[in-house]
């Protein structure tokens, strides 16, 4: 009885000291990402979990622990058990909103941990070490530029929006800008809240509002399946065409084949997460700084480059 | 806002001595928001409005049909919204696979719709069996559910958006675009389901039972009301409604996501509120429901056919509208008390 309690303390000891020995070699990276609860953050899930096969495949030393959240709260939760329970060296966070996670972020950076801050940005400045982001602006900005290219003073469009968010805003304002003096006249714009059910709704109302609708931006590709439905339906799909964005795979795979409906489509991918998750690893595994901001490109997305932007595996 | 004060001022008068008014509530309601929606933009009224206006109210309509015996009979159903994205999202699977066996045919889609009741029914029934049986509340039952067909559903799209393949669609579209003798598909099916559900609750003994078990549960057992089974029953027939929405859903866009049906349940139990069922239970109005149904979806429709009201500001408009339909039958209700006492 004894000698077995004894053996058993003696493997249970010899157990820990490994582990906490192997603990000591990795390095542990956590990422904390919404749950995917939209397509997009389907999509960005899905880049995470490839990258950290990846990563974990070519780097023996990294440990990449992936946690999703369902709100700011519960990833403020997260946050914190990343670092009391598995003690990570490095967090790359997409943060649900940016007020609420400042807070939680900074306690994460008292830890000592590196911090890289994915998409929506911090409230506070310098909290994190790197930054990776879309570009919400150029989002708004190139798919302007592509109504133009194909426009005529006096065209009408209707814009369907996101939810009401800073990342909505930014994208919107950035169009808008870019399309005044174009005497291309917006009709009218709504929320249709990155869904397509509501996108399908939002866009009969135009139809049945507007006789004469040239195009229509649709912000976001999960919109724009629904406004694709809605104007089929109404049968006005020689009338006008359709800029999305995002970059996803069907809408990709439309472009590649020459749709005429949704002729070129806006990247802002979710694959943002794995760039972000790599640069991380550089400041381990690199001997240059990797410090600093990187802003990915919203390139427009025609039949010649889509190829580059498709991944037929991922959800979205 | 005004405008719908001053109507209602003007509408209550003329109809109080003669109709109901407590039936004539939401009907009122409905007429008023008619009223303004055509002054707002003429279009309201076009052929093409009026007929994308009630096909969308379906889903709802037929979820909220369904719902109005829960209630009634003094549960609630939280689960709708995510047993619906569930359903959708087992119908497509399922079509998927079987038009590898069965080929692209009218037999494919009829195996997805037959999966999708029998989906539906057992997923009511397990609402239904554990509330009863289990005497866990409905909320806390219903709650449960409403997340775990959320997170299934999430789980079997991978997080992303399962769609039907576009050969099997093209078969299935018509179901949610074609009409017969001028009636869109969806709102024939709604119409069925209305007056099935209208005489299941005023011409049976079911209805009564409901009504019965919803006012006072205790006294309906000692009346020999076979209470469990009955409350069951409500669960089965919400579910089966569920079920019936979602095969008209699906053609739609031809794809579930975690996304599809986020807040019906919250819309469903509106329509059936607005139309006149008491949430604590022990009355239920079906024609109601349905009037419910429209007034919901003819306040998004009026907002997206104006621009008059800030975008930001859409929640409240129907927030407002919401809760004015049903200050309009409390006042009704207590008018009419008044003069007997």
């Amino acid at each position: 009885m004894k000698l077995k309690t004894l053996a058993m303390t003696l493997a249970l000891g010899t157990l820990l000291t490994t582990g906490a020995a192997l603990a000591q070699e990795k390095i542990k990276i956590g990422v904390s990402i919404p749950a995917a609860t939209h397509g997009w953050a389907g999509g960005l899930n899905w880049h995470a979990q490839e990258a950290e096969k990846r990563l974990e495949a070519t780097h023996s030393n990294i440990d990449i622990i992936i946690v999703t959240a369902d709100g700011p709260s519960d990833q403020a939760s997260d946050l914190e058990d990343l670092v009391s329970v598995q003690q990570i060296d490095a967090l790359v966070v997409l943060p649900f909103e940016s007020g609420p996670l400042t807070d939680p972020v900074k306690q994460v950076k008292a830890s000592g941990a590196f911090i890289t801050v994915v998409d929506r940005g911090l409230t506070e400045p310098g909290i994190e070490d790197v930054y990776v982001a879309g570009n919400n602006t150029e989002l708004g900005r190139i798919s302007a530029e592509y109504m133009k290219s194909r426009l005529q003073s006096g065209d009408n469009i209707v814009i369907l929006r996101g939810i009401p968010t800073v990342i909505d805003t930014e994208r919107f304002d950035a169009f808008m800008a870019e399309i005044e003096g174009s005497g291309i006249n917006v009709l009218d714009d709504e929320f249709a809240n990155w869904n397509r059910d509501d996108g399908f709704e939002v866009m009969q109302d135009f139809l049945s509002r507007f006789p004469d609708i040239d195009a229509v931006w649709a912000q976001d590709d999960d919109i724009t399946l629904g406004v694709v439905e809605a104007v089929k339906q109404a049968g006005r799909d020689k009338d006008l065409f359709i800029v999305g964005g995002a970059g996803m795979k069907d809408i990709i795979k439309g472009v590649m084949e020459g749709d005429e409906l949704v002729p070129v489509d806006v990247l802002y991918p979710p694959a943002m997460i794995a760039t972000a998750m790599d640069v991380t690893v550089a400041k381990f595994t690199s001997n240059g700084p990797v410090q600093g901001r990187y802003v990915l490109g919203a390139p427009l997305i025609t039949p010649e480059n889509a190829e580059d932007f498709y991944y037929p595996d991922s959800p979205f | 806002m005004s405008d719908l004060a001053r109507e209602t001022s003007q509408m209550k008068p003329a109809g109080k001595p003669r109709i109901d008014l407590k039936t004539a509530g939401p009907l009122i309601a409905l007429i008023i928001l008619v009223i303004i929606g055509y002054s707002l933009n003429p279009l309201f009224l076009s052929e093409g409005n009026i007929s994308n206006l009630l096909t969308r109210s379906a889903f709802i309509g037929i979820i909220a049909v369904g719902a109005t015996f829960v209630i009634t009979a003094g549960g609630i159903d939280l689960s709708v919204g995510s047993m619906a994205a569930f359903i959708a999202g087992m119908m497509i699977i399922i079509m998927n696979a079987a038009a590898d066996t069965f080929g692209v045919s009218l037999t494919t889609v009829l195996i997805g719709a037959g999966c999708s009741v029998i989906l539906g029914i057992g997923a009511g029934f397990i609402n239904g069996f554990m509330t009863t049986k289990g005497k866990i509340e409905a909320f806390i039952v219903t709650l449960g559910t409403m997340g775990i067909y959320r997170s299934l559903v999430t789980y079997f799209a991978n997080g992303g958006t399962l769609s039907l393949q576009s050969p099997v669609r093209d078969i299935y579209r018509p179901v949610y675009y074609d009409s017969v003798l001028g009636v869109p598909i969806p709102v024939l099916v709604f119409v069925l389901v209305a007056i099935a559900g209208w005489v299941l609750m005023n011409r049976t003994a079911f209805g009564r039972y409901c009504m019965a078990i919803g006012s006072n549960e205790a006294v309906a057992r000692y009346s020999a009301i076979k209470v469990d089974r009955i409350k069951t029953i409500t669960y089965v027939l919400q579910g089966l409604c569920v079920s019936l929405a979602t095969i008209i859903y699906v053609p739609r866009l031809g794809s579930a996501s975690s996304a599809t049906g986020v807040l019906w349940e919250l819309e469903a139990i509106a329509a059936v509120i607005i139309g006149g069922t008491m949430l604590k239970g022990g009355f239920g109005r079906v024609g109601g429901t349905v009037i419910g149904a429209l007034i919901l979806t003819a306040i998004a429709n009026i907002l997206n056919l104006t621009d008059i009201i800030s975008n930001y500001l859409n929640g409240t408009v129907q927030g407002v509208i919401i809760i004015v339909a049903v200050y309009l039958q409390r006042a009704n209700i207590s008018a009419r008390r008044k003069p007997k006492t």
